[in-house]
């Protein structure tokens, strides 16, 4: 089984069960917040004054705890993790936003969810800082428009994780985040201690056994590593339609049932077809793109495809299919495989690639003549000049009469519902 | 203080700040584990909002670019995992507020104010608050606690914004809280 279940990729009024497990989530979240003592502004308030380091101690050992366990079962293999929503990062946004919570935090005391926690159990403070929380909301709402190329283009890095900024393993961020957040722990205590004038000698023992367990877990998240892309190719699994029923794939067998290749005609109806949005990856060296290329396709040479798959995973646009190109089959398959290991959704491979593209729509044009060879991934064409898309059959005319018999292969899968993530 | 006790019960104590933060962990984990996404609340208040507007004035909605996302056209603004988890919350804190004894109509405040000075002042932190969090994507739950977890780059800028700003205030607003 392959976590996160696709079952709740869409939350909708039509699937109700879906609101029951999100609601029960956010139940058990208000509950542990009241039960943390969330639910008191003075609790939380005193955060900043160092009387008491609540707020940082709950929240560090949520933090800690969930990304253990997170990296754990990704390591393990049991999560991929390019299939978890992991916000997007906007520096400018975030930073600007972020001071500005900060200023209502210190303010009004509460965070919004901590203020549910507290509206609930009858706190009129908190009842007035939610209903703050709907004019605040409605003014962002409002005036967003005054500033929408700043809000969402500057300081725009797309899915980027810390792992990715320092160059290390994320076994390694994981221990560093789990020895930074006991030494703030630590820090807190003292901190309590000598500002807040607590005794913090009957403080539980128990809480140094939790403080090596999870050492003891990003060790070994450090020592198992993340699953290489082959690992996770072996693990796919792929829900098709085949005449009127649901059967499961793996991805082996969707290659040699040849339910990944399209052909060109169908890459045709899909470029020309209104509701879906063909983005052709073309795998080829950068002279062979030039001399020839499919119109709107993109030149990733077959070596570079996997940088390219954090900004495939952030696109998030629903009826997208990203469509592989080669010349022949062999290096589009190639970057198949790692696309669908990364969990880029809706992949196909162009049929026979550009030799079989040029073969059907381009036999009768001028100056392009034909090559015999019967090397794999050679380009058996001789173009005049390097015109790239330029050439009639880069950009075949859908309203032609091809009189082309393929069976469609495409079927769109739903991404995950990304429509906000985090705090959408 | 407590002006009107709904159950006439000694609230218990809360929970050891550790042991509440592990079971939050836990659940943080679940949400991220079955549904790839985490915990927020305040995209959901955004949710409310507009789907009130959409209500009132279906044209302004359909002529926002903000809101147009969440509510243009025939798009239902609670089609969306966060609004659940918000209704959840709010059922959850009142749940446990009723075991532990805590429901109280009251107000939590420093004790150098009025409760009507913290009245004001909770609402405009709400307003503020809310603003800030609608421009950074997310709140203390959907940036700090699900972006911190998944290592998101931008929610560790984020969350050190929120105790930057909130830490640097803070002198200026003691009287508030001591």
């Amino acid at each position: 089984m392959q976590f996160p279940l696709t079952a709740f990729n869409n939350v909708s009024a039509a699937n109700p069960w879906t609101y029951i497990i999100f609601g029960l989530i956010g139940f058990g979240f208000g509950f542990t917040l009241e039960m943390s003592g969330f639910g008191n502004s003075r609790k939380l308030a005193a955060q900043f004054y160092f009387t008491e380091m609540t707020v940082l101690k709950v929240m560090f050992t949520a933090i800690v705890t969930a990304m253990v366990l997170l990296f754990g079962a990704v390591s393990l293999g049991i999560l991929n993790f390019n299939l978890v929503w992991v916000n997007e990062t906007y520096l400018a946004s975030g930073i600007l936003g972020g001071l500005i919570m900060g200023v209502g935090f210190i303010v009004g005391g509460f965070c919004p969810t901590t203020s549910l926690a507290s509206a609930s159990t009858g706190k009129i403070d908190g009842m007035l800082f939610m209903l703050g929380g709907f004019v605040g909301a409605f003014l962002f709402g409002e005036t967003e428009k005054y500033f929408d190329y700043w809000y969402t283009h500057a300081g725009y890095f797309g899915r980027v994780t810390l792992d990715e900024v320092f160059g290390i393993p994320v076994g390694a961020v994981v221990m560093l985040v789990v020895l930074m957040a006991l030494f703030m722990f630590w820090g807190a205590e003292q901190l309590e201690r000598i500002v807040g004038k607590k005794d913090m000698s009957h403080e539980p023992k128990l809480r140094l056994v939790g403080a090596g367990l999870l050492a003891a877990a990003a060790i070994g998240i450090v020592l198992i590593g993340t699953p290489s892309t082959e690992a996770k190719y072996d693990r796919l699994s792929f829900n098709r339609t085949v005449e009127g029923q649901q059967v499961v794939f793996t991805a082996d067998e969707m290659l040699s049932t040849r339910q990944a290749y399209i052909h060109p005609g169908e890459l045709l109806a899909t470029m020309a077809d209104d509701r879906l949005i063909a983005s052709i990856i073309d795998v080829r060296p950068e002279a062979d793109y030039n001399l020839f290329h499919i119109v709107n396709s993109v030149n990733i040479p077959a070596a570079d495809i996997k940088s390219v798959v954090p900004s495939l995973l952030a696109d998030q646009t629903p009826n997208k299919v990203y469509v592989v190109v080669s010349n022949d089959e062999t290096a589009a398959t190639q970057a198949w495989k790692i696309l669908v290991a990364e969990a880029v959704p809706n992949v196909y491979i162009l049929e026979g690639g550009v030799n079989h593209w040029i073969t059907v729509f381009g036999q009768d044009e001028d100056g392009i003549a034909p090559l015999t060879s019967n090397v794999d991934e050679f380009l058996r064409f001789a173009f005049p000049s390097a015109l790239g898309n330029r050439y009639q059959c880069a950009n075949p005319s859908p309203l032609m009469e091809w009189e082309i018999e393929f069976d469609p292969m495409i079927q769109l899968q739903l991404k995950r519902d990304k429509s906000g993530g985090g705090c959408g | 203080m407590a002006t009107k006790s709904l159950f006439n019960r000694t609230p218990k104590p809360y929970v050891h700040p550790y042991f509440g933060g592990m079971v939050l962990g836990i659940i943080l984990f679940l949400a991220l584990l079955l549904t790839g996404n985490g915990l927020g609340s305040s995209g959901a208040t955004s949710r409310i909002v507009t789907a009130a507007t959409d209500l009132v004035a279906p044209e302004h909605v359909d002529t926002t670019p903000y809101l147009l996302k969440l509510a243009g056209g025939d798009k239902n603004p609670f089609d969306d995992w966060i609004v659940p988890v918000f209704f959840g919350a709010l059922i959850g804190g009142f749940s446990s507020g009723m075991i532990f004894g805590r429901v109280k109509v009251e107000t939590t405040k420093g004790p150098s104010i009025s409760n009507r000075t913290r009245w004001l002042v909770s609402f405009l932190g709400g307003v503020i608050f809310l603003y800030g969090a609608r421009m950074a994507r997310g709140c203390t739950s959907g940036q700090a606690l699900t972006g911190g977890t998944t290592l998101a780059a931008g929610s560790w800028v984020v969350m050190f914004a929120i105790f930057g700003g909130a830490y640097a205030l803070a002198y200026f607003v003691r009287k508030l809280w001591n």
